[in-house]
């Protein structure tokens, strides 16, 4: 090591480019074995778990037998609850910020609220939304509380990337349509928001994946019921949340990297949503 | 552009239809039909599976399971988003008397388990006053190899953690150097993996990974925590609320619990019933 | 006509989302300022003993997790991960960087928990093997953490490097550079506030983390003593006593979240001058 250190203060250039390239490829050697590492090792233990019978059963026996059914079936439910809270309440707030009033005092607020609560750990939502949803608003480990605090860990993202995405709307877009003679709404739904869409949308789908691989916020407002859950306001147990449970308990290993297996390729299928969409639209633009 | 919108219509309009189907099966909000129990994790295997047992019996019933620790249970009851609350302390707190109604259905004890490899067999309750309070550092004091001990406990909500306190350590304090664990399938997975560790956790949840240490020589079995020759032995609670009125649903399953096929199902699953066959509740 | 009322439903729904998040920081901040202030700012934010149960509220052992568990994560994640994105930007032909950069981004969704049970499963033996103790440490979550920071800072650095303009590497070249002086003395100056965009993403994930830690830093109340002792960090704090915590202790839990809050603001605000800073230099 002292060598290494050594040749690159007071080596030749030769000999210097040499070494650097030798550290910085083991780095990234280093770097991309764990990374890759990790993923192929949950998947290569998980993969073997995923029956049809794993995937459509109940959760018997704290987890250690029966399947993830419910799990997976609170997720969804979850998410999609959560997407219909905050996307509307998101892309609408987005729109008004940038089309109706750039400055003013409301645009900055929201714009100041979203940069302070853009980079707040999950947990505090969790706290937040155990003492408010929960306990305040009695309403109970539920999907309902579940999904208004991811909704409200969401807001914050899903303002800022729909507003970046309304901003890169070329104005001659917004030029055209006024001098055809269309109002403000029209000009917004017709020629602004389709070629925003898909920078919406990424953001969107990408905010689903960050749901759907939540804990700390889940754990505490949706609880941890094994049961399938019949309607919202009843608790639900989120596929990372299961896995969690068996994972710290020790109850079943294989069903955990199955759980965790699960989990990812849901995720890895989100993202690849996401950008084989934005693909899609941009390309289709350049044409 | 015109596929764009046809794409954004089909799509809105099916999350739209898949959430008011979703929402139409909430909107039957019966809430009644749900009981909620919550709190102690050495009672949650097995109100699981009387949970299950019981819906098997009565279909429209959901009976839902959280866990969390005791005083996650009292908390929850006395806030009123749980029905039950599951308990596992040898004494409830005064304040909480009051307002709660107390119903035993088991009958559980504490053992302390060390890791398989541990030569450890038994120890007196004043050894294991020391090894938690810190008096003790290694195991060769008490008996075993000469390598450190790490103390792992339950943290501040769990019943567990305040039954050893209140019976093995009274009044020293727990050691600071002690890790923590928030469950006892935690503590046992902690204790399985760490052949320095000592912890303890509820005789219902023992599992051949870990190793049962016997207390003066007497074995926590459910013979000896039964008839209290074994010290660490106390009952686990139901907490209900006095006021308002329990539900009709809460009420049956209650009754189910403490039925001779409830009890049985307790049996069966490896605690300790509360109702003998003989009948006598304490 | 429809378009002022279109206008109004928007002002509306803008307004609802500022409520929202409003709502939010006053409760939080509420919440947390009574414990604040029946404790005292300093003897929270310094006092060495966290002991719900006697009300004795201080942070300092959980500031002092998150941060060596923080700067941990950094002294592995950065230097691997700056270097790894280097080499992909200089040393490895485009055509497999078109193939990894999107790979290395869909590793950053990878949930926390799953990097926490690798921790576990994996990390923790190793850490006992060569450290003793029982694997579960502050070097532990720094290790998970470092990782799990990895495709954050190998992404948002990779970026950096090739917003660098040609012409910068080329003059450089022309002038007799080697690869590696051009990168050392004309590429990372360049590149820095994007870098540093980068690690601040990072430290904000490693800072904010919960469950992962929870599996690997034992849980100790006391003040961590070096990277090698168990701790709780601000974060896993709230989580292991959220759900039972009442009246004062809930409190002092918001207050330990406000802090938390302000750990994050304080690093934004820092970094994001010194980003600014360096852009005016460029």
């Amino acid at each position: 090591m002292l060598l290494l250190g050594v040749i690159v203060m007071k080596g030749s250039r030769e000999w210097q480019e040499r070494i650097a390239v030798l550290l910085l490829g083991s780095t990234c050697c280093i770097a991309l074995g764990v990374m890759f590492f990790i993923l192929f090792f949950i998947l290569f233990k998980g993969i073997p778990s995923l029956s049809f019978a794993f995937l459509t059963g109940a959760i018997e026996d704290m987890g250690r037998s029966g399947g993830i059914f419910p799990s997976i079936a609170g997720t969804a439910f979850i998410t999609v609850l959560a997407i219909l809270f905050a996307t509307p309440l998101g892309v609408g707030s987005a729109i008004y910020l940038t089309e109706y009033t750039r400055t003013g005092p409301m645009a900055r607020a929201i714009r100041f609220g979203v940069e302070c609560l853009a980079g707040v750990p999950s947990i505090l939502f969790g706290l937040f939304g155990f003492v408010f949803f929960v306990l305040f608003l009695k309403l109970k480990w539920s999907i309902l509380s579940g999904s208004l605090t991811l909704a409200l860990m969401m807001l914050p993202t899903i303002i800022r990337t729909s507003e970046e995405a309304i901003r890169t709307v070329p104005v001659s877009y917004r030029d055209v349509s006024a001098s055809l003679g269309a109002g403000k709404w029209q000009t917004v739904v017709r020629a602004v928001l389709p070629s925003a869409l898909p920078g919406i949308m990424t953001g969107v789908i990408l905010s689903v994946g960050r749901c759907v691989g939540e804990t700390a916020a889940v754990i505490f407002t949706a609880g941890s019921s094994i049961l399938f859950p019949k309607s919202i306001f009843t608790s639900t147990r989120t596929l990372s949340v299961h896995f969690y449970l068996l994972a710290r308990e020790g109850l079943s290993i294989e069903n955990a990297y199955g759980t965790a297996a699960v989990l990812i390729i849901a995720i890895l299928l989100i993202n690849l949503a996401a950008y084989g969409l934005l693909y899609r639209f941009v390309s289709r633009r350049r044409l | 552009m015109r596929s764009c919108k046809k794409v954004r219509r089909s799509r809105e309009a099916t999350v739209l239809f898949l959430f008011s189907l979703f929402l139409c099966t909430g909107c039957f909000r019966n809430e009644d039909r749900i009981v909620t129990l919550a709190g102690s994790t050495a009672f949650q295997p097995f109100a699981e599976e009387l949970a299950k047992q019981y819906m098997e019996i009565y279909p429209e019933t959901i009976v839902s399971v959280q866990a969390g620790g005791s005083m996650v249970g009292i908390q929850a009851v006395e806030e009123g988003i749980a029905d039950i609350g599951m308990v596992d302390l040898s004494v409830i707190p005064e304040e909480d008397e009051r307002l709660l109604n107390a119903v035993a259905v088991a009958q559980d004890g504490i053992a302390l388990i060390v890791h398989p490899t541990n030569p450890v067999h038994s120890l007196t309750l004043e050894e294991v006053k020391a090894l938690f309070s810190g008096k003790a550092t290694h195991w060769s004091q008490v008996g075993g190899r000469n390598i450190a001990v790490h103390i792992i406990s339950r943290e501040g909500g769990s019943g567990t953690r305040k039954s050893f306190d209140t019976l093995v350590l009274g009044e020293s304090p727990l050691s600071r150097d002690a890790f923590f664990q928030d469950s006892n399938g935690t503590i046992r997975e902690a204790v399985a993996s760490n052949p320095h560790a000592i912890g303890y956790l509820s005789v219902g949840t023992l599992s051949p990974e870990v190793k049962a240490l016997s207390l003066s020589g007497i074995f926590p079995s459910n013979e000896n925590v039964l008839s209290h020759l074994y010290p660490l032995a106390h009952p686990i609670f139901f907490l209900t609320r006095k006021d308002p009125p329990l539900s009709l649903h809460t009420q049956k399953f209650l009754s189910f619990v403490l039925s001779p096929e409830g009890q049985g199902i307790i049996a069966k699953k490896g605690l300790i019933p509360i109702l003998p066959v003989e009948k006598g509740r304490k | 006509m429809k378009e002022r009322y279109i206008g109004r439903i928007l002002l509306l729904i803008a307004f609802s989302a500022l409520c929202a998040l409003l709502l939010i920081s006053i409760f939080v901040v509420k919440e947390g300022m009574a414990a604040l202030f029946s404790t005292g700012f300093f003897s929270f934010l310094f006092g060495r003993e966290w002991n719900p149960d006697a009300r004795i509220f201080g942070i300092l052992p959980f500031i002092l997790g998150s941060l060596w568990a923080t700067v941990g994560a950094l002294v592995i994640g950065v230097p691997v991960g700056v270097g790894c994105a280097i080499f992909l930007a200089e040393f490895v032909p485009s055509r497999a960087v078109l193939f990894l950069k999107p790979a290395i981004e869909l590793l950053a969704a990878i949930p926390s928990v799953v990097f926490g049970f690798i921790g576990v499963v994996v990390l923790t033996p190793v850490m006992r093997s060569f450290f003793g103790g029982s694997g579960a440490s502050l070097l532990t979550a720094s290790c998970v953490l470092g990782v799990m920071i990895l495709p954050t800072i190998i992404s948002i650095s990779l970026d950096a490097f090739r917003a660098v303009p040609p012409s910068f590497k080329e003059g450089s070249i022309a002038l007799g550079a080697t690869r590696w002086q051009t990168v050392r003395m004309v590429l990372l100056p360049a590149a820095k506030p994007g870098i540093a965009a980068g690690v601040i993403l990072g430290m904000g994930r490693a800072i904010g983390e919960t469950m992962a830690v929870i599996m690997v830093a034992g849980n100790a109340i006391k003040v961590p003593l070096s990277i090698l002792a168990p701790a709780r960090t601000l974060t896993t704090n709230i989580a292991l006593e959220m759900g039972y915590a009442a009246g004062p202790h809930r409190q002092a839990l918001f207050a330990c979240g406000i802090v938390l809050f302000l750990f994050v603001m304080v690093l934004n605000v820092v970094a994001n001058a010194f980003i600014r800073s360096h852009r005016n230099e460029g």
